[in-house]
């Protein structure tokens, strides 16, 4: 008990030593806690894995076989967090027949916690995707698409806060430019807003008043334009905003091996990271948190 | 103190003594989904009355091929090419004349536009679903003489088999420039309007297709090209569509 109570003593010396920034620590003896992020992009209605015939995916995929998977990692840590970054719907005769309704009830089967809104999803109009929210068990998150004058109006929140191991996240949503992209009858009256400034809004209220320990982005802004470097992308996106700690990407269906590390506007970490489409593959990060302990200046160290 | 004091204080309270965390390790990776992993038998069970109603669906007969006919079988026009421009616009023309007591001139469609073969044998609904996966619609667009010559500039660059209806013959000589150039056996006239049918993508500008805006005026059907081929195919017992001399170029 002696050595319970020095920690604690020396906890409450950290507090007293680090008063001014909000770390003030936790009294709970220090144990390390452990936070799983799972996630997809772009499955695009794929919902049977590919046959072995296919020429470039024979035999990946399949959302029954990721149920196992993911069913698997939360058995190992229920704390354990499953996103999706838009483009849910479109790609197979899935789509054409039920219109997204079994994607979303296949979805909250595997108890996805919350998604983005990719511009396909909007490929059977606003009214199309409203039809199949009564068969989403899990939330939408969208911080730059105004929904107020649309049937969406409070179906999408900007952001998420959930809390796993006393961990508090806050995860929101950002959506690429619908004018262009979609049709103008199928988004209707749903407004799109910059998002940059949208996500320096949205990781002030999640860090600073919602004070929330982990930031996560769910983008489906695409990943990189490298000819059209003024298109917002998710990697000007992390250099340009502070407080995210994962972006977590979607619609340039690009297939990252790893995250990756990229440096945001005050000089820390952020890690980007998209698994391609069609569920071939599933994204898992894991963030180590140490309670009662500062982080040195450099932050957490990364294995990608 | 009021109610608000309170739940304030009561809010403070909350955030020191939950107090932030900070993360110490990050570990990030991706994990492949292959058969390596078992189906979840209670999901696959779910699935499967959806799967066996589309299945059934999509499986329904509703043409045969005597060949098998893919994109890359000619350099400027193709058997597959020719059968979708032509059913683009024999079942557009019947919606658009309806509407408009006008008649489309031409069609324009894009080479990569078609997703996949046509194998011999049954064709099926899902064999539509195969050429053509996208949602994308015929639309009709009022264009000048000078921006069908501008299109078939842009033929005779491209080099590729965009698809394009029996209307338009298109020769090019041995450099690939344009020897002639006719619309139902007339030659384009600057000062006609020309009804052209093409899909939402190009008419936005795909491919490099830059000469259908600014128009005349638009048309959108919202008929979808994949509903064109399914409704094209019912009405034909055996597909045969060939490649033709409407877009060649001449060797010598």
């Amino acid at each position: 008990m002696k050595r319970r109570d020095f920690i604690q003593k020396s906890s409450a010396a950290t507090v007293l030593a680090s008063v001014g920034g909000l770390s003030l620590q936790s009294f709970s003896p220090s144990k390390t806690k452990k936070i799983t992020i799972l996630h997809t992009n772009d499955v695009h209605s794929h919902i049977d894995p590919f046959g072995p015939e296919d020429g470039r995916n024979a035999n990946k995929g399949g959302v029954a076989r990721r149920a196992t998977l993911v069913e698997s990692i939360r058995k190992e840590n229920p704390n354990t967090l499953l996103l999706d970054a838009g483009d849910i719907f479109q790609g197979t005769p899935y789509f054409n027949y039920y219109g997204g309704e079994l994607e979303f009830k296949l979805m909250s089967m595997l108890k996805y916690d919350v998604a983005t809104i990719g511009n396909h999803d909007f490929d059977n109009g606003i009214d199309g995707l409203y039809a199949q929210i009564p068969h989403a068990d899990f939330e939408f998150v969208s911080a730059n698409y105004d929904f107020s004058n649309t049937v969406m109006d409070t179906h999408v929140k900007p952001y998420k806060i959930i809390i796993k191991d006393g961990i508090k996240i806050g995860i929101f949503g950002l959506g690429i430019k619908l004018e262009g992209l979609v049709g103008k009858d199928m988004y209707k009256e749903t407004v799109y807003h910059d998002p940059i400034g949208k996500a320096q809004d949205m990781s002030r209220v999640l860090k600073e008043e919602e004070s929330c320990d982990l930031v996560i982005c769910l983008s489906h802004l695409g990943y990189e334009y490298k000819n059209n470097s003024d298109k917002v992308s998710d990697i000007t996106l992390a250099r340009a905003t502070k407080d995210i700690d994962l972006i977590i990407g979607g619609h340039t269906h690009t297939f990252l091996p790893k995250p990756t590390i990229e440096t945001n506007s005050i000089g820390k970490n952020v890690l980007v990271n998209q698994v391609g489409c069609f569920g071939l593959y599933l994204g898992k990060v894991d963030f180590y948190f140490e309670p009662g302990k500062k982080v040195s200046a450099d932050g957490a160290s990364i294995i990608v | 103190m009021t109610i608000k004091h309170i739940l304030k204080l009561c809010l403070l309270l909350l955030i020191f003594s939950c107090a932030s965390s900070e993360i110490s390790k990050i570990e990030g990776k991706r994990i492949v989904i292959n058969d390596s992993l078992e189906t979840n038998q209670a999901i696959d069970d779910f699935i499967k009355p959806y799967r066996l109603h589309l299945n059934k669906d999509m499986d329904s007969i509703i043409s045969y091929a005597p060949e098998t006919y893919s994109k890359s079988d000619g350099q400027l026009n193709t058997a597959i090419g020719n059968l979708m421009a032509d059913a683009v616009y024999s079942e557009g023309n019947s919606i658009f004349n309806k509407r408009t007591q006008k008649n489309i001139d031409f069609v324009l469609l894009n080479h990569g536009g078609i997703r996949s073969i046509i194998s011999k044998g049954n064709i099926t609904t899902r064999t539509a679903f195969q050429v053509m996966p996208f949602e994308n619609s015929i639309v009709v667009a009022t264009l000048k003489g000078t921006q069908v010559n501008l299109m078939m500039e842009y033929l005779s660059k491209a080099k590729r088999a965009h698809p394009l209806s029996h209307q338009v013959q298109l020769i090019l000589d041995k450099d690939s420039a344009i020897s002639s150039a006719t619309i139902n056996g007339e030659p384009i006239d600057v000062d006609k309007t020309y009804y052209v049918a093409t899909n939402d993508y190009l008419y936005d500008g795909g491919d490099g297709m830059t000469f259908f805006q600014p128009n005349e005026g638009l048309y959108v059907l919202d008929y979808k090209i994949r509903n064109i081929l399914i409704d094209n195919f019912k009405k034909r017992d055996t597909i045969n569509p060939k490649k033709d001399e409407r877009f060649i170029k001449l060797e010598d």
